[in-house]
């Protein structure tokens, strides 16, 4: 690979093209495509799979996942996880519907439930980083606070928010993409530009790859740390105004779901668990394929109860591409 | 030795200076009193056993870990590094034993690491990947065998490669100091050949380097002097030319004391603790 540049030019032969072929980044490639063999698969089955109003729709079943798995990606780039990221939305939606119904203006009210579900990041990011204690115990730890304080504050009811411009984010947009998704979709393409353009986002790799030696080089690694988990809340607080926008209301519902598909997402991306090695791109792929297999399931007829078992072989057989794939 | 630390601890000959570092873990002293003097475009040679306190001499002098009490000076300036970060940014750079690399970045990111360049103002700062890679490969080519492409992954480079990327990186920068923790440990015969030959450009460079190893044969191959570290102290310091591999094997192992410090019994003989 290294010397490659002096060899001298042989002709493309079967082998060379072996040889590229097995250089192509497969566990990257995995979610893409996965979904598009999903999308053959379902389309044969299911006329309908493929239609404009269909892929619409997956689409924005698809965007609350898709911004979660953004923040998710962060944390394990890092090595870590972040298992509180759907309590922290539950609880991002919670204050919100508090301050919708004292009558605060909607986006206020989503700022506020931003700022909520920021300040669970910032918790576990200092007492993971400075505090020295395992992210999956802490993540834990918050995943049962935050859902406790959104019971808490919501007093175990949910608040209805009824709010046309809120109705707009999950009815209006362009084409087949309404505003919620393109939000999700752009959160995605500032989350690359971060991850791959900045400095902060080289750091995030190196302290996945080798805590040790990015400690070493003078990288404030408990910075970086803290910072990848405010991500994943930030983002937490912003699928909580999405799930307000699609559901109606501010429920304090556990969202366990959202969590499993959150890392499965991750792991369909190709993202090693131990850290080091990311992208943004494949892991909104493996958060799309998820629910186009939902959606898929659904349409075929197969029983919802069937779902959660399907989704759990996939991903386990993503797990596996990339272990094969290093 | 005292008299060669004592004569010049103020000349600028002297690019670091170092006087009874100490350093515990708890009950071990890992340090009791290490003193040593790199001149300037030397190459200073460590040896010592496994556990005689030459990583942790390492780690207190880049800042890893603050030495408990000591005295370092770096041109003549007392300095005191509690971080790495504090210990680059005053010149001292190194290759770690085993720490070197991040495996999933590209040999690019790699050599800036820490030191990535950046376009734009304010919170907008970009990297500019396009630069550093054009200086990342003018860093390697300088020292280079065969030179990795530097937008391959450090896992897809052979050992020496590997070593050469982390020797390229610490030299590539206005460093005064290029510590070298075991460069060779874990390469091949033609590969330690090849680092060897980088160590010996650097040095023609005017480099001031500290280099680690267990290998006599490439200290005494290698070095302009030799301090030997036996117990946690500094117990001898040798020019190169007027030493052997047998001197050197009786200094580590104290068969041999030197005649600046016979205070103690052998501490070679008591139990060692195990180096971090």
């Amino acid at each position: 690979m290294a010397t490659t540049q002096a060899a001298p030019a042989a002709t493309p032969s079967a082998d060379d093209s072996r040889r590229k072929l097995s250089e192509l980044p497969w566990p990257e490639l995995a979610s893409t495509l996965g979904l598009i063999a999903l999308a053959v698969i379902f389309a044969i089955a299911n006329p309908g799979y493929l239609s404009e109003g269909n892929v619409s729709a997956i689409l924005q079943a698809a965007a609350i996942l898709i911004v979660l798995t953004i923040g998710q990606t962060f944390v394990v780039a890092t090595g870590g996880i972040d298992l509180s990221v759907a309590s922290t939305m539950t609880l991002g939606a919670i204050v919100l519907g508090e301050f919708y119904a004292l009558g605060w203006n909607i986006w206020l009210a989503a700022l506020a439930g931003l700022v909520a579900a920021t300040l669970v990041g910032v918790v576990n990011g200092l007492v993971i980083s400075k505090g020295g204690i395992t992210d999956f115990i802490v993540t834990l730890g918050t995943l049962s606070a935050a859902s406790g304080l959104a019971l808490i504050i919501a007093d175990g009811k949910k608040t209805t928010v009824i709010e046309p411009s809120l109705i707009k984010l999950s009815v209006n947009g362009i084409w087949l993409f309404s505003w919620a998704v393109i939000i999700a979709l752009g959160l995605a393409v500032i989350a690359h530009v971060v991850l791959f353009h900045t400095r902060f986002g080289v750091h995030v790799l190196a302290i996945g790859g080798s805590a040790e030696s990015s400690r070493s080089l003078g990288i404030r690694v408990w910075m970086v740390k803290t910072g990848v988990y405010v991500i994943s809340a930030a983002l937490a607080g912003v699928a909580a105004l999405l799930v307000v926008a699609r559901v109606g209301a501010a429920e304090p519902a556990a969202n366990t779901a959202f969590l499993l598909n959150s890392v499965a997402a991750v792991v369909l991306g190709g993202v090693s668990l131990f850290g080091g090695r990311a992208t943004i791109a494949a892991p909104v792929m493996g958060a799309i394929l998820l629910t186009a297999l939902v959606n898929g399931l659904t349409r075929v007829g197969l029983s919802e109860f069937y779902q959660p078992l399907t989704v759990g072989v996939v991903v386990v057989l993503a797990a596996f591409l990339t272990r094969f794939n290093r | 030795m005292s008299t060669l630390t004592e004569a010049a601890s103020t000349s600028t000959d002297e690019v670091l200076t170092v006087r009874n570092l100490q350093k515990s873990f708890g009950r071990v002293q890992a340090l009791r009193e290490a003193s040593l003097t790199l001149p300037r475009g030397k190459v200073t040679a460590l040896i010592g056993d496994n556990g005689a306190g030459k990583s942790t001499l390492v780690r207190c002098l880049v800042g890893v870990q603050p030495p408990d009490a000591g005295e370092v000076r770096l041109n003549g300036e007392p300095v005191r590094f509690t971080n790495p970060e504090q210990g680059r940014s005053a010149g001292i750079e190194t290759v770690f034993q085993e720490l070197a690399l991040v495996e999933d970045l590209s040999v690019a990111q790699n050599l800036f690491l820490g030191r990535e360049i950046t376009r734009g103002f304010g919170p907008l700062k970009f990297l500019d990947r396009r630069k550093m890679r054009k200086e990342a490969h003018d860093m390697v080519s300088q020292l280079a065998i065969n030179v990795p492409q530097v937008t391959s992954r450090v896992r897809r480079l052979s050992g020496g490669q590997r070593q050469a990327v982390a020797l390229a990186r610490a030299a590539g920068w206005s460093s005064s100091v290029v510590i070298l923790d075991e460069p060779t440990a874990a390469l091949g015969v033609q590969e330690t050949q090849r680092v060897e030959q980088l160590i010996r450009s650097l040095r023609e460079k005017g480099m001031t380097i500290l280099l680690i190893s267990h290998n006599f044969e490439q200290v005494l191959r290698l070095s302009d002097q030799v301090v030997v570290m036996r117990a946690g102290r500094t117990v001898a310091r040798r020019d190169t030319s007027d030493t052997n591999g047998q001197e050197l094997v009786a200094l580590v192992t104290g068969a041999q004391q030197d005649s600046d410090d016979n205070e103690e019994p052998d501490p070679a003989l008591l139990p060692e603790p195990e180096e971090r």
